[in-house]
C-alpha cells in the first residue's frame, strides 16, 4: 500500500478519533514515523478535529490558573509518591531503629551484667577487706599477748606417735587463759579430736581444758582456753570425736612442761 | 514549538509547557464533554478534572499509544460518560435522547465565537445525516469502528471511508 492509498482508507481519521485498537495503533505510529508525509496528514487531520470540537463548547470561560494551583500540589504528591525511594527510606529507618534498639538493649544488658559483677566484685573485695582487717585484728592481738611479758610461753614438742608435731602455750595468769598455737599439729583424723590436757607431774593429774573441735576449720589454729588450773605442764591427745574423759596416753601427739 | 517536544517537556512535569497544551486542546475537550454531559458547568468541572488528571497520569502516556490529544479525548469522554451513568446526572432529568452536536453548534450564544465557529455551525447544518452520525459517534462519543458499524447499521469499510469523506469536506471548508 503507497501512501495515497494508505491516507485515502481512512485509517488516520480514525487513528485520530482514537477508534482504533491498541495493536492498529501502535502499526498507525510506527508507519508515520518513516513517512513524514502522514504526519502532515494526520496533524491536518487533528487540525479539523480540534476546531469542530471546540465549536462545541458553550459558554463558560476556561483559564489554565483554575487548575494550576492543583497541579502543584498533586506535583509535590507526585515526588513522595515515589515509592521506592520512600519505601527504601522508611525500611533502612526501621533496619536502623531496629538495630539501635538491639544495640541498646544489649548494652543495657551488658551494663546490667557489669554492675552485678562490679557489686559482687565490691562484695567479695569487702569481705576480703573484712577479713583482712579481722586477720589483723586478730595478729595485733597476738603480737600484744607474745610481747606481754607476764604471760609465759611453753613449747609442746612432738612425741613419739607424731615426733614431727610441735605446738605452743601461752599462758596468762592474770587472766586464767592460755592461747594455744596448734599449727604444727597435722590434721585430726575423720572422728577424732584433738584433747587438750593440763597435767600435774606429782602424781600425773591430767584435767581436760577442752576439744579442738573447730580445729580443721581454724586458719590460724590459735585456739583461746580458759585454764585455772596450777598447770605443770600442757599435752594434747588424739581422742574419739566428743573427747575423753582421761588422755589417750598412746595418742599423746604434744607435750611441754612449764618452766619454773 | 514543537508539540513532541512539548509534550516530552510535560511529562517532565514542566508547568509551562503544560498551560501551552491545555490552551492547544481546552476547548475542544470542553467541546466533547459538554456534547455528553449536555450542561456547560458540569462540563467545565469534567473539563477541568480531566486535565488534573492528564496532569497525575503524564507518565503512563506513550506516542505508541497513539495521539497525544486523542489520549485526553479519550480520558474526557470517559469522564463524561462516567458522569452521565451517575445518580446526580440522573436526577437532573437530563433527555438522554441527546441531540447531536450539530444541535449545541446551532443553539450556540456565539458572543465570543470565531469566523470559523460561524462557519462551521454553517457547514455542519448542511451535513448528511450520516455524516454527523459518524462524526457524532467516531469524535464526540469515542465508539470504535465496530461499535459505530453495529450503531449506524453500517459496514465497517464504509464506516472508515464515510468518515473519511466527512472529515475531508471539514477540512476543505477549514483549509487545513
Amino acid at each position: 500500500m503507497n501512501t495515497k492509498e494508505y491516507i485515502a482508507s481512512g485509517i488516520l481519521e480514525l487513528y485520530v478519533a482514537g477508534s482504533l485498537s491498541e495493536k492498529e495503533n501502535e502499526e498507525v505510529h510506527a508507519t508515520i514515523l518513516k513517512n513524514k508525509e502522514l504526519l502532515i496528514e494526520v496533524r491536518s487531520i487533528e487540525n479539523a478535529v480540534l476546531q469542530l470540537t471546540a465549536a462545541a463548547k458553550k459558554d463558560a470561560a476556561y483559564s489554565f490558573d483554575d487548575i494550576k494551583a492543583q497541579l502543584t500540589v498533586k506535583e509535590t504528591k507526585v515526588i513522595s509518591i515515589k515509592k521506592p525511594k520512600t519505601n527504601w527510606l522508611q525500611y533502612s529507618g526501621w533496619v536502623a531503629s531496629f538495630l539501635i534498639g538491639s544495640i541498646l538493649m544489649y548494652t543495657l544488658s551488658q551494663n546490667t551484667q557489669l554492675k552485678d559483677q562490679v557489686a559482687n566484685e565490691k562484695q567479695q573485695l569487702e569481705e576480703q577487706i573484712d577479713k583482712a582487717s579481722t586477720n589483723l585484728a586478730d595478729a595485733q592481738k597476738l603480737i600484744d599477748i607474745f610481747r606481754d611479758k607476764d604471760i609465759i610461753s611453753i613449747p609442746l614438742v612432738g612425741q613419739q606417735v607424731s615426733p614431727t608435731s610441735y605446738a605452743k602455750v601461752y599462758w596468762d595468769k592474770k587472766t586464767n587463759s592460755i592461747y594455744l598455737d596448734a599449727k604444727g599439729l597435722p590434721d585430726p583424723p575423720k572422728g577424732k579430736v584433738y584433747q587438750v590436757w593440763s597435767l600435774k607431774l606429782t602424781p600425773l593429774t591430767p584435767t581436760s581444758l577442752g576439744i579442738l573441735d573447730t580445729f580443721t576449720a581454724d586458719a590460724n589454729k590459735i585456739f583461746t582456753i580458759t585454764n585455772e588450773n596450777q598447770s605443770e605442764a600442757f599435752g594434747i591427745t588424739l581422742e574419739p570425736a566428743g573427747g575423753s574423759l582421761s588422755p589417750n596416753l598412746e595418742q599423746l601427739y604434744t607435750l611441754g612442761a612449764v618452766s619454773s | 514549538m514543537d508539540q513532541e517536544l512539548l509534550i516530552l517537556q510535560f511529562q517532565k512535569k514542566d508547568v509551562k509547557a503544560y498551560e501551552k497544551l491545555y490552551n492547544l486542546y481546552c476547548s475542544s475537550i470542553s467541546g466533547v464533554v459538554n456534547n455528553i454531559v449536555k450542561n456547560d458547568d458540569v462540563a467545565q468541572e469534567i473539563t477541568q478534572d480531566v486535565f488534573i488528571k492528564v496532569w497525575n497520569n503524564a507518565e503512563s502516556y506513550s506516542p505508541q499509544k497513539g495521539r497525544f490529544f486523542t489520549w485526553i479525548l479519550n480520558i474526557a469522554r470517559n469522564s463524561a460518560i462516567d458522569y452521565t451513568r451517575s445518580k446526580k446526572f440522573k436526577q437532573s432529568k437530563q433527555n438522554l435522547n441527546a441531540d447531536f452536536f450539530v444541535d449545541i453548534l446551532e443553539t450556540s450564544s456565539s458572543l465570543d465565537s470565531t469566523t470559523n465557529t460561524i462557519g462551521l455551525t454553517d457547514f455542519v447544518t448542511k451535513l448528511g445525516d450520516t455524516c454527523k452520525a459518524v462524526i457524532e459517534l467516531l469524535y464526540f462519543k469515542g465508539f470504535t469502528q465496530k461499535e459505530a458499524s453495529e450503531e449506524l447499521n453500517m459496514p465497517i469499510g464504509t464506516i472508515k471511508t464515510r468518515n473519511r469523506t466527512c472529515i475531508g469536506e471539514l477540512r476543505i471548508m477549514l483549509g487545513v
